[in-house]
């Protein structure tokens, strides 16, 4: 945290101590993340400020003896300052959002948090809100079967199509969460073909059914953590170069790039890591002339082979 | 910002809420420790500063013009500082906890975790986080979207360049925005196009450098019966009214096997009939699929896919 947000800080720190009398140093430097020496350079800081007279008795009382934090005569700010536009609209965006949810289909408790924090935050917030908006596609067939599985506490089974290996495989599945990343579904689970956490996107399950067997994912299952997002290359997958036409330029919109270099004229060179070659020859030919792979030079000399021979039928048949 | 200041910021806001009746420039120079050393000009040029400061943190400085008084004076009204009681049921919080977390990895995240930090320190219990069986998160990766958000907020038109799809140039654009949308992790601002005299959806990859505010905050009007989010939404959902046959040899092709209807050919090759809607969308599917597959028709799809194979080639 940065020092200009300090004052910010202290605001919201005082009225939490004044809201929870005793609050220990470890759980409150935690929750304002500080540490413990920067959360009592705060008290320290609050400790010498105070009503304008600056007696002994116009000051704030703040004691932590023992890391029990104490605070007194600091009425004056005893409640936090109200929600800034941008700090209420983040959360109003997000609460629309989870509203479209079948989850929060029914039930009240979403209009009731919005209209709540609308009241609190004043008219800014509400109107920037509306126009910050998420289109959520329709959720994939599977998402009902996943969710009562996910409800009852049952494996499931799987037929889940792996587009990089044109390949559908059957799996046996413990579902462990729904997570929603960039508006697209994904079944977090124990995956025993695997022996793994895996995330598996909805709208690529081809069949899913409940099993009449409790989910039981082992000791070692830990959550995924999707804040990096969902496609992660991994830094020893081999690195692509490509260059693109203007018609190519989507590429770089969709896939992560390690590098991206303007050639001029709208061209692009896009560096990006693959996991296996097979993906990388499929967007080459879906490019056609809009794309080429630069490097390896292999991997370019295959593309070459791969689309000869599937233009052998083309010719020979037309 | 140095301790000192933080120091001298703390007293300014706890002696400004402490006060019945606006004080004076002077009044508070005596009252505030920090403004006493310096002479009239520092002290003068500080204490713009240091209102500027807290009016950026969301401080409601007054300042009041008294006809009979020749200083302007300033105060803080409490009920305009303070955040309005709120109490929040257990569902309530717990839905709000993951509302926070939605922006864990966006540009909004420092805003979202402000908020909670308040209606914490306020006495709202919200839950601890990533306990549920539900994760939510968007990204914004965008370098415009925190531009295009200010603009969105204050109403104000912005111009940027942009790179329509495919195309070699860069062109300036001057938009009034009438809001931002994200879909399917790609995120689009909705305006009016002053150029063009008309409704665009722009997306905010295509943007390159800056977006720059022009004109007065609070300019914008978004017109009445705008849906932004119908606005970017229809512009993929084509129908799939027409018809294509592939060949495919066997025991490949799962992807394309699974979007259509399959029967066997007349040699070992099975034959797959799917709905599309794009020739090109669909020519770039099925090519990838190299020679494993083989449109049969329509003739404007296979001429699609032989153009690409051949540019691969070149």
């Amino acid at each position: 945290m940065s020092s200009a947000d300090r004052l910010p800080r202290l605001l919201a720190l005082v009225p939490y101590l004044m809201s929870h009398p005793g609050a220990q140093v470890p759980e409150v430097a935690k929750l304002f993340g500080l540490t413990e020496k920067q959360l009592v350079d705060d008290l320290q800081l609050v400790w010498m400020c105070g009503l304008p007279g600056h007696t002994p008795g116009d000051l704030i009382d703040v004691s932590w003896d023992g890391g029990e934090i104490l605070i007194d005569n600091a009425e004056t700010i005893a409640r936090p300052l109200r929600l800034g536009v941008d700090e209420a609209s983040a959360l109003l965006v997000a609460l629309r959002m989870l509203a479209e949810l079948p989850e929060f289909g029914e039930g009240d408790v979403l209009a009731r948090v919005i209209a709540k924090l609308e009241r609190a935050a004043g008219e800014g917030a509400a109107a920037v809100s509306s126009q910050v908006a998420f289109e959520l596609d329709a959720a994939p067939d599977a998402t009902a079967t996943v969710r009562e599985a996910l409800r009852a506490r049952r494996r499931v089974s799987l037929r889940y199509y792996v587009p990089g290996r044109d390949e559908v495989t059957p799996r046996e599945v413990d579902p462990t969460r729904l997570v929603m990343v960039d508006g697209r579904h994904y079944l977090e689970g124990w995956c025993y073909r695997a022996d793994g956490m895996r995330l598996f996107r909805l709208d690529r399950v081809m069949e899913v059914e409940v099993l009449g067997v409790p989910a039981d994912p082992p000791a070692e299952a830990e959550p995924i953590d999707v804040t990096g997002g969902v496609f992660r290359p991994s830094p020893t997958d081999e690195l692509v170069v490509l260059e693109l036409t203007p018609t190519g330029r989507w590429v770089a919109e969709y896939y992560p790039c390690e590098e991206v270099t303007e050639l001029g004229e709208g061209r692009l060179r896009v560096a990006l890591r693959a996991r296996d070659q097979g993906w990388i020859v499929r967007l080459a030919l879906r490019l056609g002339d809009s794309g080429r792979v630069v490097s390896p030079g292999s991997l370019a000399e295959r593309v070459r082979e791969v689309a000869a021979q599937a233009l052998s039928h083309y010719e020979s048949v037309g | 910002m140095s301790r000192r200041k933080t120091e001298r910021l703390l007293n300014l806001v706890i002696c400004l809420l402490a006060t019945r009746r606006p004080l004076s420039a002077e009044q508070i120079r005596h009252a505030v420790p920090g403004y006493d050393s310096g002479n009239d000009e520092a002290f003068q040029r500080m204490f713009e500063r240091d209102k500027t400061e807290l009016r950026e943190i969301g401080i409601p400085v007054e300042v009041h013009r008294d006809p009979w008084e020749d200083e302007p004076g300033y105060r803080i009204v409490r009920q305009a500082y303070e955040l309005p009681e709120i109490t929040l049921e257990a569902d309530e919080a717990a839905v709000l906890g993951l509302a926070a977390q939605v922006w864990q990895r966006a540009n909004l995240a420092e805003a979202a975790s402000g908020a909670l930090l308040k209606l914490r320190a306020a006495g709202v219990e919200t839950a601890e986080l990533a306990e549920g069986p539900l994760e939510l998160r968007v990204d914004t990766r965008d370098p415009a979207f925190p531009g295009l958000w200010e603009a969105v907020r204050d109403r104000r038109v912005v111009r940027f360049d942009y790179r329509a799809a495919a195309s070699e140039v860069l062109m300036t654009r001057t938009v009034e925005p009438w809001g931002v949308v994200s879909r399917r992790g790609r995120w689009y601002l909705v305006g009016h196009d002053r150029e063009r005299d008309a409704p665009r959806v722009f997306r905010l990859s295509r943007i390159s450098g800056p977006v720059t505010p022009t004109g007065r905050p609070g300019a914008v009007t978004v017109p009445g019966g705008v849906d932004i989010r119908s606005m970017v939404g229809t512009r993929d959902s084509l129908v799939r009214e027409r018809v294509a046959t592939v060949r495919v040899r066997p025991g490949t092709c799962q992807g394309l096997r699974q979007a259509g209807a399959v029967r066997r050919g007349e040699d070992d090759w099975d034959v797959v009939t799917l709905d599309f809607a794009d020739p090109e969308w669909l020519a770039g599917w099925v090519v990838g699929f190299a020679g494993d597959a083989e449109v049969l028709d329509p003739p404007d799809v296979r001429d699609a896919i032989i153009r690409r194979l051949k540019g691969a080639l070149a």
